[in-house]
């Protein structure tokens, strides 16, 4: 277990877990596990003293301990699930602390805290279930045990804050009394289990304060960037400049003589490292080091060859079809007044502050890595595989991440490197870091991607027919490319779906055609917060303010219009709205823009308020943002996650570009990967408008109504469409 | 061999003259609060200070420091976290991830020493280092609840739950 926040506590000690040998030969992906059933952990000789099941360890003193199971990395996923199974374990929220199972605890057992990947804003909604049932076992486990203890039974004892009351004998006693023989009872059938109305919740549904917050004020949290070893050496990597590139020679000999170098490594076909004794003289000679690269046929590729290549997706023949309701090539056509228009998006890296590092260290027959990891479970297979050693003999030492943004997910790229650079120094830890430089230009990007849109118009300025054509990069078709060999690709379709539930498109059009052009380059994709919601927010909620335009509407009135069948969507569009006083005129020179959109099972909307000064340059004022998450766990969490979905919305909107040139990236640091400074972030306003009717996503899903929403105040200030990004590269006036 | 004094403390290292102070601070004095993020300065994330000014620290060759001049680490802000920014930080929740929040409260501490009473436009002037999960507008009210020109409290506050639809 590794502690989760401990304000004071830089070491890095852990408790021994010791590896049942039946529990060993499990594989990564059983698919049956029992979060909150089976015997107790104590039972099967497994666990520690005081631990009540998979979720809860209550300690003599009354300190209660919360398995948190999902990565943190700023989003505050470790204090809402804390406050969910603190719910239902009716303990007192100022005795609980946290610790994380590392992959190797969850593999020995069988997965008892089920998937630990945390990404796709499903931290909280795809676990909140067995995490209270969890918490909920455990109080009945805790009452049980207190009620034998006084030999009545359990309906005659209640609890508070932690403390049992039998209320006819007037004896009160406490979970950290009774937890050592509530650990040995046996689990209730979670079927049991009522949880709690969340209209009841008095620690769940409250904006209490984040549990980690402590050591980020003082220099003591410990970043996997921080950590020390024993004997442990530094190691600076570099990959070939072009992805697919091959590394063919390097000089060793000109940097071997310089100051603290140890080696200079291969570490795959397409990347050298220098192993130092300080990573400051791994840089320095890596830098120094000469490097012979084969850079393939993906060097003549530039980002004029990539637009090219998505343009002709956009009119080509013989795409993949998605939604095709009625006829609306033919309506278009018969249709008096038709509005066209082609946007697109670019690449963008992700850009966490916390660069790729990992730490590794590989022996004959034990590896272990520590690492910022979005998916520990990855990372273990990765270290397994790279390493040799078989999974049992791994070990992943997770650390809260600085900075995620889906870079960090499935796809390990550096904790592969670290490993196979440790695999060269048996028994020698080696910490790998990535250059700023190497981070921005050896990312998994946000795939490119253009959109053509043609609307036909009746008379009164209605659409009458719709056609949606996505071209571009598929992140499937990268990651998992056997998934979509034919091209049908939904995902890069992310909130356009006909379906409810996740990412549905919250209009109705009369006649609907929505079309995916899978378009693929040699850049590596992958999913970057907000994924494909992202740019197709841009398309659809842009587009529907040139439809409006062009019918002489209102773009309100014109959205809730087509938005009869999706209360959901417009009820979300009408609070943001009303708190944005939408209908009131604003001052001379400013403009206001307004889109919504789904994702995450989130349903989002903004209001922008900006001005565009005479010389052209934008100023956002004001973003109210409205979200419907279904049950909010931490309002005060939510906001602050909206906040940094505006700063994050505003940063791809205004900055985020990955250009390509001769192959490779050419924006290698923030001096040309411009993020957003504090001068330019507008007052936010979030409000939540829960129907705790289902569980959505936060951390995602109120970034993609930042930008359309923005684009539209532009248009109506400048009289001009934005159709395409970033707004650096556009003269708005 | 170079002498320094960090958080009151007199040090000897023994490192090329051209390696930038972060490095040093982090990997021979071996306090990582002070983070890596960019080494050109432009995040901000090593900021520290030397002789009471801000500075980052990446970018600085540690043959420029002398032995007289006095370096403060975000360990060496405060004891127990008491600086007032740290309270405001903690009052308002302010970091995310966290990362870059041991620059920007050196940032923040630098400002209110030179000037107490900041305005909206000299903390955007002041405070430019980079924030990726963008605590921008928490920062902003946590530099006014250090200048006591706001009272603490929960930014959570803000964000109550409107209506139940």
């Amino acid at each position: 277990m590794t502690k989760r926040h401990a304000p004071m506590q830089t070491n890095l000690s852990r408790r021994k877990f010791v590896v049942g040998s039946a529990a060993a030969s499990g594989g990564l992906a059983l698919g049956l596990y029992l979060p909150y059933g089976g015997l107790p952990a104590a039972a099967q000789g497994m666990g520690d003293v005081g631990e009540i099941n998979a979720w809860v360890l209550i300690k003599p003193d009354e300190t209660c301990v919360i398995r948190v199971a999902r990565s943190e990395m700023g989003q505050g996923t470790l204090t809402g699930l804390a406050q969910l199974v603190a719910e239902e374990l009716e303990c007192n929220w100022k005795n609980v602390t946290t610790e994380s199972p590392t992959a190797g605890e969850n593999l020995a057992r069988k997965r008892v805290w089920g998937e630990m990947g945390t990404g796709g804003s499903r931290g909280i909604r795809t676990s909140e279930d067995y995490v209270r049932r969890g918490g909920a076992a455990a109080r009945i486990m805790l009452l049980q045990a207190a009620a034998d203890g006084w030999q009545v039974t359990v309906d005659e004892v209640s609890v508070s804050d932690g403390v049992i009351t039998h209320a006819a004998s007037k004896r009160q006693t406490t979970y950290g009394k009774v937890a050592a023989a509530a650990a040995r009872l046996t689990a209730p059938d979670p079927k049991s289990i009522m949880l709690k109305d969340p209209k009841a919740w008095t620690i769940a549904g409250k904006p209490l304060k984040r549990l980690d917050t402590a050591d980020k004020l003082n220099g003591s949290k410990i970043y996997a960037i921080d950590v020390k070893l024993p004997g442990m050496l530094n190691a600076s990597s570099k990959s070939c400049p072009v992805f697919g590139g091959k590394l063919v020679s390097y000089d060793d000999a000109k940097v071997s003589h310089m100051p603290g170098v140890h080696r200079v490594v291969k570490v795959n076909d397409a990347t050298v490292a220098v192993v130092a004794d300080t990573w400051w003289h791994a840089k320095v000679a890596l830098a120094a080091l000469p490097v012979v690269w084969d850079e393939g046929p993906a060097a003549a590729q530039s980002s004029a060859t990539i637009a090219e290549r998505l343009k002709e997706g956009l009119t080509a023949e013989g795409v993949f079809v998605s939604r095709k309701e009625g006829d609306a090539l033919k309506a278009i056509a018969d249709s008096p007044k038709k509005v066209e228009a082609v946007y697109s998006t670019p690449f963008l890296a992700h850009a966490t502050l916390e660069p790729m590092n990992a730490t590794a260290k590989v022996s004959s027959n034990r590896a272990e890595v520590w690492v910022p990891t979005q998916n520990q479970e990855a990372s273990l297979a990765a270290l397994s595989e790279e390493s040799g050693v078989p999974l049992d003999r791994c070990e992943v030492h997770a650390l809260d991440l600085g900075g995620g943004f889906g870079r960090r997910g499935g796809t390990q790229d550096y904790v592969r490197q670290a490993t196979a650079i440790a695999k060269q120094f048996p028994d020698v830890p080696i910490k790998l870091i990535w250059t700023r430089e190497e981070d921005t230009t050896h990312d998994f990007y946000r795939p490119i991607s253009q959109c053509r849109l043609v609307a036909g118009l009746d008379t009164s300025g209605k659409p009458v027919g719709l056609h949606v054509r996505v071209s571009g990069q598929s992140i499937n078709a990268y990651l998992n490319p056997s998934s979509v060999a034919d091209g049908k690709d939904d995902r890069q379709l992310q909130g356009y779906y006909e379906k409810a539930g996740d990412a549905q498109l919250g209009y109705t059009f009369p006649n609907f055609l929505l079309e995916y052009a899978m378009r693929n380059t040699h850049v590596p994709v992958g999913p970057w917060r907000g994924v494909n919601t992202n740019q197709n927010a841009v398309y659809m909620e842009c587009f529907i303010d040139e439809m409006a335009r062009a019918a002489g509407t209102d773009p309100l009135e014109f959205r809730r219009a087509l938005m009869g069948d999706h209360p959901k969507h417009l009820a979300v569009l009408n609070a943001v709205a009303e708190k944005a006083e939408y209908a009131k005129p604003l001052p001379a020179g400013v403009h206001r823009g307004i889109a919504q959109f789904m994702g995450y099972g989130s349903y989002s909307a903004a209001v922008a308020e900006i001005s565009v000064s005479p010389e052209g340059k934008l100023k956002v004022h004001r973003m109210v943002i409205a979200i419907n998450c279904g049950h909010p766990v931490n309002p005060g969490q939510i906001a602050a996650q909206v906040e940094g979905s505006v700063a994050f919305g505003l940063t791809a909107l205004m900055y985020g570009e990955s250009t390509v040139d001769k192959g490779r990236i050419v924006e290698q640091n923030f001096n040309s990967y411009e993020i957003m400074r504090l001068a330019e972030m507008p007052k936010v306003e979030t409000i939540i408008v829960p129907t705790y009717d289902f569980w959505g996503g936060v951390g995602e899903p109120t970034i993609c109504v930042v930008s359309p929403a923005v684009m539209n105040a532009i248009h109506a200030a400048t009289g001009k469409p934005v159709r395409s990004l970033p707004l650096k590269n556009v003269k708005l006036v | 061999m170079a002498k320094l004094n960090i958080n009151g403390k007199v040090l000897e290292v023994s490192v090329e003259a051209d390696t930038p102070l972060l490095w040093v601070i982090r990997e021979q004095v071996g306090l990582t609060g002070t983070k890596y993020g960019c080494g050109i300065a432009q995040c901000g994330a090593c900021s520290v200070h030397l002789n009471g000014g801000l500075v980052r620290s990446c970018s600085i060759p540690i043959s420029a420091i002398k032995a007289t001049d006095k370096i403060v680490t975000i360990e060496g802000l405060s004891p127990y976290s008491s600086h007032p920014v740290q309270k405001a930080w903690a009052s308002l929740d302010v970091p995310q991830c966290g990362y870059c929040q041991s620059g920007q409260i050196m940032a923040a501490a630098a400002l209110l020493k030179h000037n107490p009473h900041p305005s909206d436009k000299d903390i955007d002037l002041a405070m430019t280092n980079i924030c990726r999960c963008g605590t921008y507008a928490r920062i902003r009210e946590a530099v006014h609840v250090a200048a006591g020109a706001k009272s603490g409290g929960n930014a959570a506050a803000s964000a109550g739950i409107l209506s139940e639809a």
